[in-house]
C-alpha cells in the first residue's frame, strides 16, 4: 500500500531530515518527494511505500505527529487512494 | 504522481472546510426473524443485528484512520418493525424498540433506524400497534429512530394515517418535554420514503433490499461554500452550477471509495451512495450559507427557492457520475435546527415555515427539524404533514416532516438540543383550523402522475 505524507507549516531547518528519519526508522520506503516554499510556508509531499513497514499504521502516524509537534508543522499520512479517487477519473 | 495542488486541496477540505463522510449505515433485513412468540422474535432480532454488525464500528474507525477521512456516524437500519412485529399480535410491540436500543448500545453505533411502518395505502396487521407505540418507544430508548410513510405517488395519501401522525408527533414531544422534546426529533413522517436511505431519523431497510447492505451518506456543504467563495466572484449562474458540480463530484468520489472499502472489509454488498449535502450546526457547514454565497443577502429572501433548486440539481449531476450506485435522498438537506445559516435566518425572521415549504418542493427532503409552538393542535400538525406529502406525491419525490412541538414555548423562544441536532427558534405556524378537513379521514387518490404504465 502506498500512502501520501504531507507536511505543512513554517519553514525551519531539518524538517525533511526529521520526517525521513521517522520513515526510515519504521522501514518505510520514500518513493517520491516534492516540496515547495511559498514565502516562508513550507509544503512537502511524500509518496511512501508502507507494505514493509516495521510498525503499524497508527504507530507510524503517531511518530509523524510527534515530528510535527517538534517542528511546529502539520503532518498528515493518508492512503494514496483517497487522492486518486477524488482527483483522477 | 499526483499534483501537489490536488493533494493540498483535499487536506484543506478536511481540515478547514468540514469535509466528512456523514454516515456508514448498514442495512439489515429482519425478515428471517419473524416469530409468533414476541420473546423469541426479540431474541432473533437481537442476535441477527449483533451478528451482522459486530465489526461495523471498528471497520468504520479503521477506514477513518487509514484514509484520513472523518466518518462521523456508524448506523444501522432494519426492516420496518411493523412487519417484524405483525405475527406476534402483541400489544407490547415497544419491546422491539428496547431490543434495537440494546443492540445499538452494545455495538457502539450512533443510531438505529427502522422502528417504522409503511401505511401509504392502508394499515396492515401490526402497523396500527406500532404507530401507537412510537411515543413510548422514542421516550424510553436513546438510539432508536422511527419513521412512518403515509403517502406515495403510486398510492396517494392515507389521510387516516396523516390524522393519526399529528397526534403521535404531539404526544412524542409531550412525553419527552423534560428532555427538550427530543423524541419528536427522532420521528419522521414520509411521502415516497426511499428504502435505502442511510440518513436518520428516516432510515429503514426496505423489503426489496439484500439481506445486509452498506449505504454511505456523504456531506460537505462547507466545501461547496468555500469553492464558491474562492472562485465565484463575478461568475454567472451557469459557471456557479458547474463549480457546484465539480465539487460534488469530488465529495462523492470520496464517499464511493469509503463505501467500497467498507463493503469489502465487512463482506457485505455495497448498496448506494447518498449524494446529500447534510449541514451541521458547526460554523462553515451550512447549506443556507451556500445560498447566501450565491448572492442572496439572507436565506429566505426571494430567490432562495431558485438558488436551492440550482444547488440541488448540480449536486446530483456532479455526484451521479462519481458513484456506481446512487440512491437514498440525494440532494441538499434543509434541517433548520442543524444549519447555522438557517437558524440565523429563522431567528431574524427572514425564514418562515411557508418559505421553507416552497423550498421543499425543490430540495431533497422536506420540513426538517422545525420547532413549532407547543400549543399547536394535532390537526394543524396533520395538515402540515398533508401539505408536505402532497408536494412529494405530485412531484414524484421524497418529502418528509420532522416537526418538534416545543412544549411550553411560544414563537420566538429557542429550543436547544445540542450536538448534531443543534438548536432551533420556535417558528409560528399559520392561523386557521384545518380540523374538519383532517378529521374526514379516507385517502387522497393517487395523482395522474402515478399512471405511467
Amino acid at each position: 500500500m502506498k500512502a501520501i505524507i504531507t507536511v505543512i507549516g513554517k519553514d525551519t531547518v531539518g524538517i525533511l531530515a526529521k520526517v525521513s528519519g521517522a520513515c526510515s526508522s519504521a522501514n518505510v520506503n520514500i518513493v517520491e518527494v516534492t516540496q515547495s516554499v511559498l514565502q516562508d510556508m513550507f509544503a512537502m509531499i511524500m509518496l511512501v511505500e508502507i507494505d514493509k513497514a516495521s510498525v503499524g499504521f497508527d504507530e507510524l502516524r503517531e511518530s509523524l505527529n510527534k515530528v510535527g509537534e517538534d517542528t511546529n508543522t502539520k503532518i498528515h499520512i493518508m492512503h494514496e487512494d483517497i487522492f486518486n479517487s477524488m482527483h483522477k477519473i | 504522481m499526483l499534483e501537489t495542488k490536488d493533494i493540498l486541496e483535499t487536506i484543506n477540505m478536511i481540515d478547514n472546510e468540514n469535509l466528512d463522510v456523514r454516515t456508514i449505515t448498514m442495512g439489515i433485513s429482519l425478515l428471517d426473524c419473524l416469530d409468533e412468540d414476541i420473546d423469541k422474535a426479540c431474541v432473533k432480532v437481537y442476535d441477527k443485528i449483533m451478528r451482522s454488525a459486530k465489526d461495523l464500528v471498528k471497520t468504520g474507525e479503521d477506514i477513518e484512520r487509514e484514509y484520513g477521512i472523518p466518518i462521523i456516524n456508524k448506523r444501522i437500519s432494519v426492516t420496518p418493525i411493523a412487519m417484524v412485529s405483525a405475527p406476534c399480535q402483541s400489544k407490547k410491540v415497544v419491546r422491539f424498540a428496547y431490543t434495537l436500543d440494546k443492540a445499538a448500545k452494545e455495538l457502539g453505533v450512533n443510531f438505529i433506524g427502522g422502528y417504522s411502518a409503511l401505511v401509504q395505502k392502508g394499515f396492515a396487521s401490526g402497523d396500527y400497534a406500532l404507530i401507537e407505540s412510537i411515543p413510548q418507544a422514542l421516550s424510553e430508548t436513546d438510539f432508536v429512530c422511527s419513521s412512518v410513510n403515509i403517502g406515495s405517488t403510486k398510492a396517494g395519501i392515507n389521510m387516516d394515517a396523516v390524522k393519526m401522525m399529528g397526534k403521535i408527533v404531539k404526544q412524542t414531544a409531550e412525553i419527552t418535554a423534560d428532555r427538550n422534546c427530543i423524541g419528536a426529533a427522532k420521528l419522521v413522517v414520509f411521502c415516497n420514503a426511499p428504502e435505502d436511505n442511510p440518513f436518520m431519523a428516516g432510515a429503514f431497510h426496505g423489503v426489496g433490499e439484500a439481506d445486509t447492505v452498506i449505504n454511505v451518506g456523504v456531506s460537505g456543504p462547507g466545501v461547496v461554500r468555500a469553492a464558491l467563495a474562492k472562485n465565484g466572484a463575478g461568475k454567472d449562474i451557469t459557471e456557479i452550477a458547474d463549480m457546484v458540480k465539480k465539487t460534488a463530484f469530488k465529495i462523492t468520489r470520496m464517499g464511493q471509495l469509503v463505501a467500497k472499502e467498507a463493503s469489502k472489509r465487512l463482506c457485505v454488498p455495497f448498496g448506494i451512495v447518498d449524494l446529500s449535502l447534510a449541514p451541521t450546526p458547526a460554523v462553515g457547514d451550512s447549506v443556507a450559507h451556500i445560498l447566501e454565497e450565491m448572492g442572496l443577502e439572507v436565506c429566505g429572501c426571494h430567490g432562495t427557492t431558485a438558488a436551492l433548486a440550482l444547488l440541488n440539481d448540480a449536486v446530483k449531476k456532479g455526484g451521479v457520475m462519481a458513484s456506481s450506485h446512487v440512491g437514498g435522498l440525494s440532494g441538499a438537506f434543509i434541517p433548520v435546527s442543524e444549519d447555522a445559516g438557517m437558524i440565523a435566518a429563522a431567528k431574524s425572521g427572514h425564514l418562515d415555515i411557508t418559505k421553507l415549504e416552497s423550498m421543499t418542493a425543490v430540495c431533497s427532503v422536506g420540513l426538517d427539524m422545525i420547532v413549532v409552538p407547543g400549543d399547536i393542535t394535532a390537526e394543524t400538525i396533520s395538515a402540515i404533514i398533508a401539505d408536505e406529502a402532497a408536494i412529494g406525491m405530485v412531484n414524484t419525490k421524497t418529502t418528509a416532516v420532522r416537526l418538534i412541538p416545543a412544549v411550553g414555548r411560544q414563537a420566538g423562544d429557542m429550543l436547544e438540543f445540542g450536538g448534531l441536532l443543534g438548536s432551533g427558534p420556535v417558528m409560528p405556524v399559520r392561523a386557521g383550523s384545518p380540523a374538519v378537513f383532517i378529521n374526514r379521514g379516507g385517502r387522497i387518490p393517487a395523482p395522474l402522475q402515478a399512471l405511467k404504465n
